[in-house]
């Protein structure tokens, strides 16, 4: 029995997105689940209730039946008291929850006895779990818009031009914070031929910043701001004191300012006090894309556009939502990908798997049971050492870690007891050219490990040239002088096969050389 | 020229080898190690020749044999295709496994040869022939079966007998036991039985042990066989008391073991287990038994974008394997090297010591493409380099790359020390479909979201690549 996704209408006042679209229903009804959305859901995104249909889905009326009808929830915002007192039983609702910040949410929905994936709870670090990452696609459609925002609100072009009218400057954007928002931003600011500015704590996004056009204006302190899963941490006194001073040169210098800079469960850092905005030109502007969590810019007013001392501050809230058709497009997306990761037998039943990483870190709630925070995630930071890596061998010249003591006893004493036996019961002649052999195979040992590991075909080929030495075998028998003449020889028989012998290895010794020749004559620098 | 003055001039010889050996340390140094041993070669010849063994009557007959053989060997020098080298190189080992038996039965059925032992010395001389005769023998076949299967002409594909380990063991203890008649036979018309029954065994079971080892063991085979045709040579001195061949054939086989351990601890396997053969089908169980199946989809990406992808890098590694030498790509390569390079990309090469069918294969075709070789490095002289490398290339590569290596403790080939390629920011893998590698083993590279591939035959494929590079 396939389980039934139902996509209610976001309650909330002026929110546009909707948690999935048609093209998207198209594959979650591939992965074998039936598809149910409120009727009028995605009309503020432009899906409306017959393109719903047309890809398979089945159109319900009122929120209440559909939340009674669905066994599992897609959502785009967080969801009120109301909403979660619809849900019933074994239910699984996935959405933005921020389950830090509400934890009486977070008790009605344990009493209701149902999963929860929180989709802001995604542990970011991992790297296949990108594909899932709404806050990323989210934020980046919010720097987009963030720009857009402020050309709207500024009375001038981006892009500097000669005209026939006249010279026109282009205009300079700094950018607060280089995370997704702030790239994006960067991004689509450079692109509409705007000088772009940008900082951001951590020093290593700089290059990021260059990549997409912008200019990394560094602060004149020196102190390293990850605070890990790549967002950024509270910072020194005197970094803060260093910071405050480049921003307000920037505010003298530039049009237009994007702020974008939150530190994980603290408010927004305020970086443009409001005698900043004062020594900005007239007709300036500022987005602050912190408006909700309190603001970058201390003159801003949440979910409002206000003009203060002839500065247009911006502090939309709803940056993303803004963008309906697309932001719901890509959160379709991430809450596809996540399907797929719930549901690998593609037979539409989902399976909340707890002992995948990314999974574990999604699920707030799991059947009543609270299951937020997460543990520590097992995998390592990156540059951690790699479990079961073999231990490195020696590299060439390198000595060997010495054997233990009683294998290379055990060893030692093997050998004794074999030269003991060789020397108990061999003759003297063998004896001696015993000695010649065990000493050239040291030697040979000792001098092929000096051999460069891109010598080793010439290795092979010239060892293979050498050991055709073995002519001198079939040279001392193709015409002894006869001694003694007494017993029968097969002269002819020994005639034959020395020749054939001495033939063969010449073969090696003229062609080993010369190819070995020919190949070393190929390794130039 | 008297006993003591040709001793002395082998021992010249002797010292002459082991620098031509030593000189291989080095590009710089190998042409003149490669000089040493032709002179080393020359010296040992005319002091045998001119020495008290061989009389005025065999002159004529020994430079007949010199002409004709050296004619053949220089003239297979001249043709020999770099990516044939593996082939070359295995039938050297059978001209030299083939000569120690000939040179093993002609002093046999001489009477005068062993006149002068008596007792213990007799046996001694006696066992040298058997133990010479022997290696020579499976030296021959083995090497014959190991050229057929490099140059193609006998399948790849391993032969599993039922029972092989017991048919080796039997043909063992057969060979001791007629060892033992051997050395009891009271004439040489006695003992020639025993001697040709354990030759035929010899010869069947060189035979049977490469035909039970598959393709991608070859280096490790190669570097085996290169061993034996140094013990035959060693075994041959013992059997004439004769120094210069018992140094030199320990020089040469105690290289081709190393050789042959080199390349085993790059594969992460062990000697016996690679020579015992059939891998995969006894060693470990198959992949899908423990291991995590790679799952998810697979970057098709074309000539065209690749050309894009390198343009745009800063840092790119190549790794070649056996696929280059089989589409013959390396010229291809080294022409994208070039104007890359001129582009002031930073192209290096890394190579896996097992990458294709003999130690150092690699090296070789892409000096053949004149590529310097300070580019070219070793896996761990770059392996800690991906993280920092744009684009890594891989030709016709698989086993050598697979991160299942080093993340999957079930995977067959766990432990096998691996080129991180997955490591760079993308990696592009160049092969004609989705099959598995030598191993058998799915290669969750394919899969990792940062993997293109581009499907095609390697030389097509860089052909396009640097006609969309040059455009």
């Amino acid at each position: 029995m396939p389980q039934v996704i139902g996509v209610p209408k976001e309650t909330a006042a002026g929110e546009k997105r909707v948690a999935t679209v048609p093209e998207v229903v198209e594959k979650l009804i591939k992965l074998g689940f039936s598809v149910k959305v409120e009727s009028g859901a995605g009309d503020p995104a432009n899906c409306s209730d017959e393109s719903y249909r047309a890809a398979g889905a089945q159109i319900v009326e009122g929120a209440a039946k559909l939340w009674a009808e669905s066994d599992i929830v897609f959502k785009v915002c967080v969801p009120t008291a109301e909403e979660a007192g619809l849900m019933h039983e074994g239910q699984t609702l996935i959405t933005f929850i921020w389950p830090a910040q509400n934890p009486e949410l977070m008790q009605q929905l344990a009493a209701r006895k149902v999963t929860v994936l929180a989709i802001d709870a995604l542990p970011r670090m991992l790297s296949r779990a990108q594909k899932m990452d709404a806050l990323t696609s989210q934020a980046g459609v919010a720097g987009y818009r963030a720009v857009i925002e402020a050309a709207n609100a500024f009375g001038r072009f981006f892009n500097g031009q000669i005209t026939a009218a006249g010279k026109v400057q282009p205009a300079k954007v700094f950018i607060a914070g280089a995370g997704v928002a702030g790239l994006a931003a960067i991004g689509t600011a450079a692109s509409l031929g705007a000088i772009v500015r940008a900082n951001d704590t951590r020093a290593e996004v700089a290059d990021q910043v260059v990549s997409l056009g912008g200019e990394f204006v560094k602060v004149d302190f020196e102190e390293e701001g990850g605070g890990g899963g790549g967002y950024a941490k509270v910072m020194s006194e005197g970094f803060q004191q260093a910071q405050r001073e480049m921003y307000a040169k920037q505010a003298r210098e530039v049009d237009i300012i994007i702020t974008t800079a939150l530190i994980p469960g603290k408010p927004a850092p305020r970086l443009i006090t409001a005698e900043m905005v004062k020594s900005m030109k007239p007709g300036s502007v500022i987005v602050d894309m912190a408006a909700e969590r309190g603001g970058n810019c201390e003159l801003t007013e949440p979910g409002k556009s206000v003009v203060k001392h002839g500065v247009t501050i911006v502090g939309y809230t709803d940056l993303a939502s803004r963008l309906a058709k697309q932001s719901s497009t890509l959160y379709a997306t991430n809450l596809f990908r996540l399907t797929e990761e719930l549901c690998k037998t593609k037979d539409g039943v989902i399976n909340v798997n707890m002992e995948d990483d990314a999974i574990r870190g999604l699920t707030v709630v799991k059947e009543g049971a609270i299951t937020w925070p997460p543990p520590p995630l097992k995998l390592p930071a990156p540059p951690a050492a790699k479990p079961a890596m073999p231990a490195k061998a020696p590299k060439h010249g390198e000595a060997s870690a010495p054997a233990s003591a009683t294998r290379t006893a055990v060893m030692f004493g093997i050998a004794a007891l074999a030269f003991w036996f060789v020397g108990a019961n061999a003759p003297a002649a063998f004896l001696g050219h015993f000695t010649v052999f065990v000493l050239a195979v040291f030697v040979g040992y000792m001098v092929v490990w000096n051999v460069t590991p891109a010598l080793h075909t010439p290795l092979m080929s010239v060892t293979n040239a050498i050991s055709s030495i073995i002519a001198i075998g079939a040279l001392v028998q193709i015409a002894p002088p006869i001694m003694g003449g007494a017993v029968a020889r097969p002269e002819s028989w020994i005639h034959w096969l020395a020749w054939v012998g001495i033939a063969l290895t010449a073969v090696n010794m003229f062609g080993g050389f010369a190819v070995t020749q020919r190949m070393l004559e190929m390794f130039r620098k | 020229m008297t006993a003591t003055l040709a001793t002395a001039s082998y021992i010249g010889a002797t010292i002459l080898f082991i620098l031509s050996l030593g000189g291989l340390s080095n590009p710089e140094t190998s042409r003149r190690g490669n000089l040493y041993g032709m002179i080393g070669m020359t010296i040992a010849v005319l002091a045998t020749v001119s020495g008290p063994h061989v009389t005025s009557a065999g002159y004529a007959w020994i430079i007949g044999a010199m002409v004709v053989g050296g004619s053949i060997g220089l003239y297979a020098s001249r043709v020999v295709r770099m990516t044939q080298m593996p082939e070359l190189v295995a039938l050297m080992h059978s001209l030299v496994g083939l000569a120690a038996m000939l040179v093993g039965f002609a002093n046999y059925i001489d009477p005068a040869a062993s006149a002068e032992f008596t007792g213990a010395a007799k046996s001694i001389h006696e066992m040298e022939i058997y133990i010479g005769i022997l290696i020579g023998a499976v030296t021959f076949t083995g090497s014959v079966i190991a050229f057929g299967k490099l140059s193609g002409k006998i399948g790849g594909k391993t032969l599993l007998l039922p029972g092989r380990h017991w048919l080796n063991l039997a043909g063992l203890l057969v060979v001791i036991w007629f060892g033992r008649e051997f050395l009891h036979a009271e004439s040489i018309n006695d003992g020639m039985m025993p001697l040709v029954v354990m030759t035929v065994i010899a010869l069947l079971f060189g035979i049977h042990m490469v035909m039970a080892i598959g393709g991608a063991d070859m280096p490790v085979v190669i570097s085996m066989l290169n061993s034996y045709s140094g013990w035959a040579a060693a075994a041959t001195g013992f059997m004439l008391s004769n120094d210069l061949l018992i140094v030199v054939g320990a020089l040469v086989g105690s290289s081709g073991a190393i050789l042959s351990y080199i390349m085993c601890r790059a594969m992460n396997r062990n000697f016996i287990s690679v020579i015992a053969g059939g891998f995969g089908s006894d060693g470990g169980a198959p992949a899908p038994a423990g291991g995590v199946q790679p799952a998810g989809e697979v970057n098709p990406v074309l000539a065209a974008e690749t050309a894009e992808l390198l343009r745009e890098s800063k840092n790119v590694i190549i790794v070649p394997g056996y696929g280059m030498a089989v589409a013959q790509a390396q010229h291809t390569v080294y022409e994208i090297t070039k104007v890359l390079r001129e582009k002031g990309v930073n192209v290096r090469f890394g190579i896996h010591p097992v990458a294709g069918r003999m130690p150092g294969h690699m090296n070789v075709l892409l000096a053949e493409a004149k590529v310097p070789y300070d580019i070219v490095l070793e896996m761990d002289e770059l392996n800690e380099d991906f993280p920092d490398t744009d684009v890594a290339m891989i030709i016709g590569a698989n086993d050598i790359v697979n991160p299942a290596a080093e993340e999957d403790p079930s995977s067959p080939i766990a432990g096998m020390p691996v080129l991180q390629v997955w490591k760079a920011k993308t990696s592009i893998v160049m092969k004609r479909s989705m099959a598995t590698g030598y191993a058998g083993v799915d290669n969750p590279l394919f899969y990792k979201d940062n993997n293109r591939m581009l499907f095609g035959d390697a030389k097509k494929m860089l052909d396009e690549v640097l006609t969309a590079l040059k455009a």
